[in-house]
């Protein structure tokens, strides 16, 4: 209980010494988390234990934060696209991609050597890895391509990679659901290094390489200055179309993270569903955490914010015993209520209806 | 026609066309048995809850706007329809208008948030998506099959027209297409919601009624959707919270391929058709051809699809580069 608390105080302090804008934009979506997290607590007081077990934390959090790694990699992923006017609606697709060149090249089976059980690989785990990775950057660099370089709008640019990613992901798999037999591979969305997950570094590196990138250098200033005035970014002489190329790319590459989390988490890779609606998701975390669709200022911690209540809402609904199809009502429901309270429209509309009165 | 001449704003869905055409012929040179009136008119028939749906897009899009509920109020149609006709037994015939006004009443709800509370089309279309779809799963997990005699009866029907048959499903539609054609090109609701994907500012300074056309737009997307999650009950004769998982991407696909611009304004309604017919003859080829895997179908759409926004962009750079004196311009509006 301790633990999350502080979190949340550190997080919302570190917002005001940054700009009160920050802090304000930050206030809603830490008000609905810790409201999510209340209801947790009230209705299973335990919901917050946390336990030392088998050399690693275990408790709802960790799992939380375990099961929100790849939504908050492709997240932060989203966020710098979003904030540069754009969006990557193939995401999900790059995922099922990414996945399944990991899966193809490492395959793997079980051999027994002088009576040991032993993991065979088809390609050495290094080289699968980084193949889906430059595979994942290489999606994104083509959507950056058809934003930056032929000047499509976003959304339908990557709706070309979004309707094409799956089948091209069951072109790399032959149709097949392709199961992974190599242990080695599952750390990554299993393992745990110092009683953490293991995926939970890999977002915590990649946040914190973010924040370093977005805050230290000129980089941030760039993303948002050509989000919230191109014309006047590219009179600055900022290289929007080098910048465009770069941020797709990067959002591949994230994606191309999560979909490696996703497919060793379930020890295999299936075209057709991993990542399925993982791009709506991160759109909506995006959202929540309080970056504008129509870009400019981005929150890399307001992503990271709004991954986890989208999963504390899943892990919420599970753990009360909801059927999980009602999820989704909920989830458009939550969506709903966080859009119109960041309205300034919704809050000047409620305003005024109730001032005559 | 004169919006039918070619210019730079209709050659895209010329294009189209001539694609269509050449993929017919192609099919029927390489495949046997491809060059008949009914594998024509199958393709309308597996296709129809497709047109009515994209052409409901087609408005939004037009506008500017965007709507990804579409393929989950089609599924929400599908189960209310069985539900109701199978658990509640109530007769189709007061049914089907009851959830034709939901749907539009749907759609009007998410424009009405969109046009008021300034929420991004993509956001609040996105929560009607997921809102829909758990629906459907809180009337039931399972699929329902439909087993009223006047639905089933209709599923069943064929009516004979020139060279073939085709069902019910594909006149809704054409009537459908009909009155769109008219609404989108004849009205002044029309000539508002191209307008209102023009320039918006401009529309409101002009005094057009941009909140109400607004709303009736994403009214009419609703609509459209639930007409056509009727046809796709009918058609499937079940109703099931899977049904039509990503139609949306396809609706907006058609949409593209037949010559609209997602940034609004530009487009037309019959080019809704062809791109609803390109998807179609492009399952139908590969179906044809046999050695070729289904996930083919989802790469070739991507590829048409990415060849057209290039296509489209080219030529607006074509026309930006070439002076045109602004009559020109005028009458490739109209």
């Amino acid at each position: 209980m301790k633990v999350a608390e502080t979190g949340i105080a550190g997080k919302s302090g570190a917002g005001l010494s940054l700009a009160r804008i920050t802090s304000s934009t930050l206030f809603w979506p830490v008000s609905v988390l810790v409201l999510l997290l209340l209801v947790n607590i009230v209705l299973n007081p335990h919901f917050l234990a946390l336990s030392w077990r088998d050399g690693h934390l275990y408790g709802a959090p960790v799992d939380i934060l375990n099961r929100a790694a790849p939504l908050m990699a492709v997240a932060l992923g989203m966020t710098v696209v979003i904030a540069t006017r754009g969006i990557d609606i193939s995401v999900g697709a790059v995922v099922a991609i990414a996945a399944a060149v990991a899966a193809a090249l490492i395959g793997g089976s079980l051999k027994i050597v002088n009576g040991q059980q032993t993991y065979v690989t088809l390609t050495s785990m290094p080289i699968a890895l980084l193949a889906a990775l430059a595979v994942a950057a290489a999606c994104g660099l083509f959507n950056g391509m058809l934003v930056g370089v032929v000047g499509i709008q976003p959304i339908i640019a990557t709706l070309i990679l979004m309707v094409a990613g799956r089948g091209i992901a069951q072109l790399i798999t032959s149709g097949q659901i392709i199961t992974i037999y190599y242990k080695p591979y599952f750390f990554i969305g299993n393992g745990y290094l110092l009683g953490l997950p293991f995926s939970l570094w890999i977002v915590g590196a990649l946040a914190a390489a973010m924040a370093w990138l977005k805050h230290r250098t000129a980089l941030g200033l760039f993303i948002q200055a050509s989000g919230a005035n191109p014309a006047a970014a590219r009179l600055a002489g900022i290289n929007a179309r080098g910048l465009l190329l770069a941020v797709y790319a990067f959002c591949g590459f994230t994606a191309g993270l999560a979909g490696l989390m996703i497919s060793s988490n379930v020890k295999s890779a299936d075209g057709n569903n991993a990542g399925l609606l993982l791009e709506l998701d991160a759109i909506l975390a995006v959202t929540l955490g309080g970056t504008s669709l129509a870009g400019g200022r981005f929150s890399l911690r307001g992503s990271v914010l709004g991954a986890l209540i989208i999963q504390t809402l899943t892990t919420s609904i599970y753990a009360l015993g909801v059927p999980p199809e009602i999820n989704l009502v909920v989830k458009a429901i939550v969506v709903f209520a966080v859009c119109l309270l960041q309205s300034p429209e919704a809050r000047a509309w409620v305003f005024r209806r109730r001032s005559p009165a | 026609m004169k919006g039918l001449r070619l210019t730079s704003q209709t050659l895209p869905s010329w294009v189209a066309v001539l694609l269509f055409l050449l993929m017919c012929v192609g099919g029927s040179i390489f495949y046997k048995g491809f060059f008949s009136g009914q594998v024509f008119l199958n393709l309308l028939i597996d296709n129809a809850f497709l047109l009515v749906v994209a052409i409901g897009m087609t408005f939004v899009i037009l506008s500017g706007g965007i709507d990804l509920s579409v393929g989950s109020v089609v599924a929400l149609t599908t189960m209310v329809l069985a539900w109701g006709v199978e658990n509640a037994h109530w007769p189709p015939l007061v049914l089907i208008p009851l959830v034709l006004v939901g749907g539009a009443l749907f759609g009007a709800g998410m424009g009405f948030v969109i046009q008021v509370f300034k929420i991004p089309a993509f956001i609040v279309t996105l929560s009607g998506l997921f809102l829909a779809r758990g629906l459907c799963y809180l009337i039931s997990i399972d699929s329902i099959a439909i087993s009223d005699p006047l639905l089933t009866e209709l599923s069943q029907a064929r009516l004979p027209v020139g060279f073939g048959e085709v069902s019910p499903g594909v006149v809704v539609a054409a009537v459908a297409l009909a009155v769109a054609v008219w609404l989108a090109h004849g009205t002044s609701f029309g000539r508002s919601v191209y307008a209102i994907g023009g320039n918006e500012r401009s529309a409101i300074l002009m005094g057009l009624p941009v909140a109400r056309t607004r709303i009736a737009v994403y009214a009419v997307s609703g609509f459209c959707a639930s007409l056509g999650g009727v046809l796709f009950g009918i058609y499937t004769l079940s109703g099931y919270g899977l049904h039509a998982q990503g139609l949306e991407l396809d609706a907006i696909a058609a949409t593209v391929i037949g010559g609209a611009l997602l940034t609004g304004g530009v487009g037309y309604v019959m080019g809704t058709l062809t791109g609803v017919l390109m998807l179609g003859i492009i399952q139908t080829l590969i179906m044809f051809d046999g050695s070729l895997s289904s996930w083919w179908t989802r790469i070739v759409i991507g590829a048409l699809l990415g060849l057209f926004c290039v296509l489209q962009r080219l030529l607006e750079l074509a026309h930006r580069f070439r002076k045109t004196p602004a009559q020109e311009t005028a009458r490739a509006v109209a």
